[in-house]
């Protein structure tokens, strides 16, 4: 069972524009989020309502719900309350007094610089494993048992771990995010190296290449999709994940922020929130997209 | 046995194959593709494989390019023992196989800087690809990348990357397999362009029964399979160079073609099986 995971036949046709995807239910959230590609063709506005107008009418029967529903709450704010309090808050994002009130803006970059260490640290680990895995059947049959068996606990579990080893907050939080995002990159790594077509291994063995030339050349351009896929994924989880781990650790960042503004019973601020890190969670992934279609040689 | 007796007494021999057989384990129990494979090429020969469809014409090839190793028999190239894929042998692959990612420039280079690369600085390196991708008229293609080129071209640059390697043998599976009939007959007609001026040796996989007569000195019949081996052996002495449209009423052309596929079709009709 837990070998099936990267035992993919060979002879399996590699799918060349939809990498296979393991995480089900993260894949259904960034297709969700993913807008329909925009042809280029003589300007076609009936085209550009049909594509704009359904998203903001889908904002607006939000916000009526919302007005709606509120319209007799004191504890819930309303759109327009939250509206206000917003531009508030974002006329000065960059103040600082002290450690534990600092502007939105130093809190999301806080947790941004979590996560891109901790990405970062599961990319330099999680490729160069992925690869090796798929590259050499002993490895394979040695690593993907443990793969199996770890990737499914949840990232929070492994937060006291790093607490214990790290003794300090910051460091735990980046282990977090390190170990729940590595998992992604090895495995579309690995799966990719292994769908690798037999013709350019083919071209490889007649060739002789060296196997630094078999890397660069041939396993690193043609696992890019597979491994952007990995990648893609693996932010995903990890800015998921940092919001839940700052709330338990504290200090400066968008998670601890919220926690914070339920300690104050702020909700505005609370629902601002939401939104501010689901908009950062879709210029990730926007981003991202972006340097998998320069990548793809399709 | 006779080779190892008396060394030096051909050559011009290029490639021996002796009593080389091929069985493939699979799950129903060994298979025995190939067997008792006896067979010669000079230097300068063409050869060409002709067979009905899964007979094992494939696997010989892909046997003589070291991309699988024999159950029996031995190969030499050159009096040595084939024990690998190796650069000594340029291989065309039926799929081009070109690598997506790169130029056509960069996709010949890849194979010349590994042959050549000890010897020769990057400017020779860059002349030898250029040259080699001149040869097969697609000088004004080297920035394109694979897909941006037609099935044809794609094939061309194919036979460009063995070539620049300067093999003792090219190796061919069904190159022209894949594309339209007025393609194939082009790259035909430029392809014994090419052996002639470089005196390549060439071993090519075909079920074509007029690709083989017009490019042939040899054509290598195969029986059908399993446990398939050479049939029969058809010295083809047309005069070179050979032009197709006066080939087609010559009465020798017309009788080798009907040796052939008096072989393919009466004595050894394919029995299709029930998939
Ligand atoms: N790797 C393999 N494992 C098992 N059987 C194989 C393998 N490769 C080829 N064969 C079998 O050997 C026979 C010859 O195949 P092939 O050489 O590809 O035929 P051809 O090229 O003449 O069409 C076929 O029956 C095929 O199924
Ligand atoms: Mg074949």
């Amino acid at each position: 069972m837990g070998r099936a995971l990267l035992d993919t036949p060979r002879d399996v046709a590699p799918p060349a524009d939809t990498p296979p995807v393991r995480r089900a239910t993260v894949v259904a959230v960034s297709t969700a989020a993913t807008p329909a590609p925009a042809p280029r063709e003589p300007f076609d506005w009936r085209g550009l309502g049909a594509r704009v107008l359904p998203p903001l009418g889908g904002v607006a029967l939000l916000i009526a719900v919302w007005a709606l529903a509120t319209q007799k709450s004191v504890s819930f704010p309303t759109p327009l309350a939250t509206f206000d309090a917003a531009v508030k808050l974002f006329s000065d994002p960059f103040y600082s007094n002290g450690p534990n009130d600092q502007g939105i803006g130093w809190n999301i970059l806080f947790s941004l610089q979590r996560v891109g260490l901790g990405f970062g640290l599961a990319a330099l680990v999680g490729i160069p494993l992925g690869f090796i895995i798929g590259r050499f059947t002993l490895f394979n049959r040695m690593l993907s048992p443990l793969i199996s068996l770890l990737k499914p606990v949840s990232p929070l579990a492994w937060l006291p771990i790093g607490l214990l080893v790290f003794k300090s907050a910051n460091p735990a939080a980046i282990w977090t995010i390190f170990i729940c995002s590595i998992w992604p990159m090895v495995i579309n790594t690995a799966v990719g190296v292994q769908k690798v077509p037999e013709d350019y291994l083919n071209v490889a063995r007649v060739l002789k290449l060296s196997e630094w030339k078999i890397a660069t050349r041939i396993l690193l351009p043609s696992v890019m999709p597979y491994m952007l896929t990995g990648v893609r994924l693996s932010v995903g989880t990890a800015w998921l994940v940092i919001v839940a781990a700052e709330m338990l650790t504290g200090g400066v960042g968008i998670g601890f922020w919220v926690w914070d503004e339920w300690n104050n019973l702020n909700v505005a601020h609370i629902i601002i929130a939401i939104f501010v890190i689901g908009a950062v969670g879709l210029l990730l992934e926007w981003s991202l997209l972006a340097v998998a279609r320069r990548f793809d040689y399709n | 046995m006779l080779v190892n007796a008396t060394p030096s007494i051909n050559t011009r021999r290029t490639l021996q194959i002796q009593d080389v057989g091929m069985v493939f384990p699979t799950k129903r129990g060994p298979f025995v593709a190939l067997r008792d494979i006896n067979l010669e090429v000079q230097r300068g020969e063409f050869v060409t494989l002709i067979g009905h469809s899964g007979c094992g014409k494939s696997t010989l090839l892909n046997l003589v390019a070291g991309l699988t190793t024999p159950s029996s028999g031995i190969m030499l190239l050159q009096e040595r023992e084939l024990t690998g894929p190796g650069p000594d042998r340029g291989v065309v692959f039926q799929n081009h196989s070109l690598l997506p990612w790169l130029s056509c420039l960069d996709n010949v280079l890849l194979a010349v800087e590994r042959v050549f690369s000890e010897k020769e600085g990057k400017a020779q390196l860059r002349e030898r690809a250029l040259a080699a991708l001149d040869l097969v008229g697609m000088s004004h293609a080297v920035a394109k990348r694979p897909h941006e080129i037609s099935g044809g071209m794609k094939q061309r640059v194919g036979i460009a990357r063995a070539l620049a390697m300067e093999p003792k043998m090219l190796l061919m599976d069904e190159p022209f397999g894949a594309l339209d009939a007025l393609t194939r007959a082009r790259l035909q007609d430029e392809l014994m362009k090419i052996v002639a001026t470089t005196g390549a040796t060439v071993m090519m996989v075909t079920h074509d029964v007029d690709e083989a007569v017009l490019l042939s000195d040899r054509i290598v019949m195969m029986t059908n399979g399993p446990a398939a081996t050479i049939g029969e052996v058809l010295r083809v002495d047309l005069p070179r160079p050979r032009v197709r449209v006066a080939l087609a009423e010559n009465r020798d052309y017309v009788q080798y073609r009907k040796e052939v596929i008096d072989f393919l079709y009466t004595r050894h009709s394919h029995v299709e099986k029930a998939a």
